[in-house]
């Protein structure tokens, strides 16, 4: 704040050193804010991680079945399926898991298959 | 005119082992007698998700089948009925098939153009996965 006052008085003329420390007191808080905003709004990645809010995307998941080519997703394979399920039951949406959308369609697919031949549960053990 | 069907049913844990191969064979001759063909496999005892008709155990059965429409209509018709059979489900598989079959054949056609010039050449196995 005081190298502020120091440096327009440097360059500029009298009348913005004596509008100034009036202005500045209600500018003041403005101005931080606007200060801080900047290194935090165009950096989503520091404040995405770590809130809990998930505002912002998180670090890139890639989808586990493009990677390994695993083409067929069988609603036999029980342990392939599981691990896309919650332990309520529930399929896992594809923004935590990081599948990709044809994948995960065929997945859900896969998953509902499975309910209904009774090797998959409806709803878990979650009270 | 053919399709492929996967038929997996599930029998009460306490049916003994003939009655469920007679069952099997049963079905088995209904479907060669609508002129298709049929595979069986019996995965055996295994726990239930969830209770079904008060059982928390079944045996499993799957079923690779060959055929038209009303075959596996009929067969359906005739699990229904049947009282050791507590479950089924029916799933057509041959697009499936289609498009697994087409993907290794663009998969292998890959593989083959980028070991035609002779660096090193593979006796045509498949562990390396193909980079793009």
């Amino acid at each position: 704040m005081a190298e502020e006052t120091k440096a327009p008085e440097a360059s500029g003329g009298e009348t913005r050193t004596a509008e100034r420390p009036v202005e500045r007191s209600s500018d003041s808080r403005p101005e931080r804010s606007d200060r801080d905003r900047g290194p935090r709004g165009p950096r989503p990645g520091g404040p995405g991680g770590r809130e809990g809010g998930r505002k912002y995307f998180r670090r890139k998941k890639v989808c586990k079945f493009c990677t390994e080519k695993i083409e067929a997703i069988n609603y036999k394979d029980v342990r392939l399926l599981a691990g896309f399920v919650a332990e309520s039951g529930k399929i896992v949406p594809r923004r935590l898991t990081g599948v990709c959308t044809p994948h995960q369609r065929r997945l859900s697919a896969a998953i509902k298959q499975a309910r209904n031949i009774a090797l998959l549960p409806f709803a878990g053990r979650a009270q | 005119m053919n399709r492929t069907y996967e038929l997996m049913f599930i029998v009460r844990p306490d049916m003994v082992d003939e009655d469920l191969n007679k069952l099997i064979s049963t079905l088995e001759s209904s479907v060669t007698a609508a002129h298709g063909t049929v595979k069986s496999e019996i995965w055996g005892k295994r726990r239930l998700a969830y209770t079904v008709r008060r059982f928390n155990e079944g045996i499993f059965v799957l079923l690779i089948l060959e055929g038209t429409g009303a075959m596996v209509h009929e067969l359906e018709r005739r699990l229904r009925v049947t009282e050791p059979v507590i479950k089924f489900l029916t799933v057509r598989t041959d697009e499936e098939l289609k498009r697994l079959d087409k993907i290794k054949k663009l998969r292998d056609s890959r593989k083959k153009a980028s070991a035609a010039p002779p660096v090193t050449p593979e006796a045509g196995t498949e562990p390396a996965p193909a980079t793009a």
